[in-house]
């Protein structure tokens, strides 16, 4: 997966890093503001409410 | 075959790295949102001042300030209205129907313990005796921790009107502090209780 990335993007080895960078960077920003925001609710951890 | 191999592992590394990802969202990524809200909060109670009359009050607004000296002299949230789980990301919540702050009566406030900026994450330390300071409105009310204890998610007992004594009429007002046990779980409730000990009336 990552050998086939690294192989299909353009450019020499240093602009090929920065663009991986990159790329690993948009995954965690997706990650963080969006898929893990409404993952949470389902969480089954930090209930502190009693009753229900 | 070799590809298929590499490429399973590839993901399952990327899947790990994407849970530790969320373990660290959920710590520290979740206390920012509580941190805005809490501003935002605060800055509702400055302005509100004493004008806002207690039976007045609406779900999701903020009722009063939380001060806990044992958990540092900077510890202050404000607490608001309602435990939904939408209500306990803003901050501590007051139990709708529940006693409000220095009234007869049991005043039981919920919060996060390990997300969301965990404002009850200490609790467990309060020792009998230390001093809850409650900013309502109207005055401040200083309750005495009175006991804690570590009970089942379903024994609402715990935030009756007289604690551990449904049915029964209250003649003093106490609080009690609810948050999760042990933390990081679901599994408990560790309880702390506290007596109504002094009230000063606000000077405005």
């Amino acid at each position: 997966m990552y050998g086939w990335l690294w192989r299909n993007i353009p450019g020499g080895t240093g602009v090929k890093l920065v663009t991986m960078l990159v790329l690993a960077g948009a995954a965690g920003v997706l990650l963080w503001y969006f898929v893990f925001p409404s993952l949470e609710p389902h969480m089954p951890v930090d209930r502190a409410t009693v009753g229900r | 075959m070799r590809s298929l191999l590499r490429t399973c592992g590839e993901l399952c590394v990327t899947g790990g790295l994407a849970m530790l990802l969320f373990c660290a969202y959920l710590l520290w990524g979740t206390g920012s949102y509580t941190e805005a809200q809490q501003s935002l909060l605060k800055r509702q109670l400055r302005q509100a001042g004493t004008a806002a009359k207690l039976d007045r009050i609406r779900l999701g607004q903020a009722i009063a300030l939380i001060k806990i000296p044992r958990l540092g002299r900077d510890y202050e949230y404000a607490v608001l209205e309602g435990v939904t789980s939408e209500d306990l990301r803003r901050g501590p919540g007051h139990y709708p129907g529940t006693a409000g702050p220095g009234k007869i009566g049991n005043f039981v406030l919920s919060g996060h313990r390990t997300t969301y900026a965990a404002p009850f994450n200490r609790i467990d330390e309060l020792r009998t005796g230390d001093a809850i300071v409650i900013d309502a409105r109207e005055a401040r009310y200083t309750y005495r921790v009175s006991g804690t204890e570590v009970v089942a998610p379903e024994d609402v007992e715990v935030i009756a009107p007289v604690p551990n004594r449904p049915g029964a009429r209250p003649k003093e007002a106490v609080i009690t502090l609810t948050t999760c046990h042990p933390e990081y779980s679901a599994r408990q409730r560790l309880i702390v209780h506290g007596v109504l000990s002094g009230r000063r009336e606000r000077r405005t």
